[in-house]
């Protein structure tokens, strides 16, 4: 598997792997208009990844995205979410835990870009959080190799 | 519409009989994807399109994940169940689970008329009357996912990273030496 | 109806893993569990000549509010497929693990190499 797939294979892949990374950000960042949104785009996101994986090898994969980014990326999703949830009680507006601070303080056009407030924020951290966690655990598992030994055999 | 519901549902059945019956490991993985991907079409049938992008992308992983941990270790199939009053006994307690959940079914509400249609007071009928007035959000699904009740996905953002970590303590051979050291290949022999 | 062919999908999973003996088929019939579970809690949901709720420009909030399926189980469900996701990855992984210890993913000879 580290080798790749063939050529055919590798084409293919080099075309179409950009424009399934933009339709992932495109659906994380419209999520709160149209279906999608954070856990979406982040499946699609890692499923991009993936791709790279399966059709070109481990090493080309690591190169792009390495693990202990990966594993960051994980926890500063976490972090993100929580720290908007904690904005909402410190927004000043009286707010509790996971107020959305933003759209009422000035909403903005319905229908628009940026008319949620923090729903917009919250798309992105869901979506690192979800997309990174993916990816890691798909190297961690299709890249293990399982070994049997005997129980008298030394490693 | 609801014909289609039923035969989608029976075409589910079928699959999973074949994903548990049959001998060859393969073709029972490949058999419960297919029910995975049913059971995408059915979202889209009763109007879910924001639940059924997610899982188009986690069965085709959870596909290439059973196949690699099956694939490359020889797999010899076995023959038979468990011992036969081992059997009996779970027999039996299949039938009381499968009594008592027809008798749950009485209390349902039928299939196409759900709660928010009797209940005036439903917080669904809240959500979708002034969701787009309280959050901003046309999307009512992430407006309660996000707003209404975050904190459930708060709480699935811990589970997630419990399980991702839990998983990667399972799998790892070896403690790192140093914090300096790359980890890139660490789980490689 | 519905919901009793959704039941059957379940019972299917239900006896898988309490029949099988490979640990491959134990984690296969998991996996359908979770789906009967998803699809009968989006099922609960569905409004007959329903529509998905996601407003859109022009339309009026009253028909609407009339019209559209019940938005809550469909949240739940998206995430419980994520943490599903995670669940089937943790499985794997241990079962991956006890085959390197026993060198099978036979459960009744597990349970013999272990005595």
């Amino acid at each position: 598997m580290s080798n790749g797939m063939t050529p055919i294979v590798k084409t293919i892949t080099g075309w179409v792997k950009g424009f399934i990374l933009v339709f992932g950000i495109y659906i994380v960042l419209y999520g709160h208009l149209t279906p999608g949104g954070g856990f979406a785009g982040g499946v699609i996101i890692a499923m991009t990844f993936v791709l790279i994986t399966l059709a070109f090898g481990k090493d080309e994969a690591l190169k792009r995205f390495r693990i202990g980014i990966a594993s960051e990326l994980d926890s500063v999703g976490a972090l993100m979410f929580l720290v908007i949830a904690l904005l909402g009680i410190a927004g000043g507006l009286g707010g509790t835990f996971f107020t959305n601070f933003i759209a009422k303080s000035n909403p903005g056009e319905p229908y628009s870009l940026m008319s949620a407030g923090t729903i917009l924020l919250s798309n992105i951290a869901i979506a690192l959080k979800v997309g990174s966690s993916l990816f890691l655990v798909f190297i961690l598992l299709v890249m293990t190799k399982v070994l049997y030994r005997e129980p008298g055999e030394k490693p | 519409m609801l014909e289609m519901m039923g035969l989608l549902l029976l075409f589910m059945i079928i699959a999973a009989i074949v994903a548990i019956e049959t001998r060859d490991i393969l073709a029972a993985i490949i058999s419960v994807t297919a029910v995975g991907f049913g059971v995408i079409i059915a979202f889209f049938y009763m109007r879910a399109p924001d639940v059924a992008i997610v899982p188009i992308v986690v069965e085709v992983l959870v596909l290439v994940i059973l196949i690699r941990a099956t694939l490359r270790v020889g797999l010899k199939t076995f023959v038979g169940n468990r011992d036969f009053f081992g059997m009996m006994v779970t027999m039996a307690m299949l039938f009381v689970i499968f009594l008592a959940a027809i008798r749950a079914f009485n209390d349902l509400p039928t299939f196409g008329e759900p709660v928010i249609t009797r209940m005036m007071d439903a917080p669904s009928r809240l959500y979708i009357a002034n969701g787009l007035k309280e959050t901003g959000a046309a999307n009512i699904v992430t407006a309660v996912l996000l707003d209404y009740r975050a904190y459930d996905t708060l709480g699935e953002a811990t589970v997630l990273f419990t399980s991702i970590i839990g998983a990667i303590a399972v799998i790892r051979r070896k403690a790192r030496k140093k914090p300096s050291e790359p980890e890139v290949g660490e789980w490689e022999e | 109806m519905h919901y009793a062919l959704c039941l059957m999908l379940f019972m299917i999973g239900l006896y898988g893993v309490m029949v099988k003996r490979n640990l491959i088929k134990i984690i296969i019939s998991l996996i359908i569990m979770e789906s009967a579970v998803n699809l009968f809690l989006v099922m609960i949901g569905y409004r007959k000549d329903g529509i998905a709720p996601i407003m859109t420009k022009g339309m009026e909030a009253g028909t609407f509010a009339a019209r559209a399926v019940d938005p809550v189980p469909q949240a739940l469900v998206l995430t419980a497929i994520v943490i599903g996701l995670g669940v089937t990855a943790m499985t794997i992984a241990i079962a991956m693990r006890l085959y390197e210890r026993y060198g099978t993913y036979d459960i009744k000879e597990m349970r013999k190499l272990k005595g």
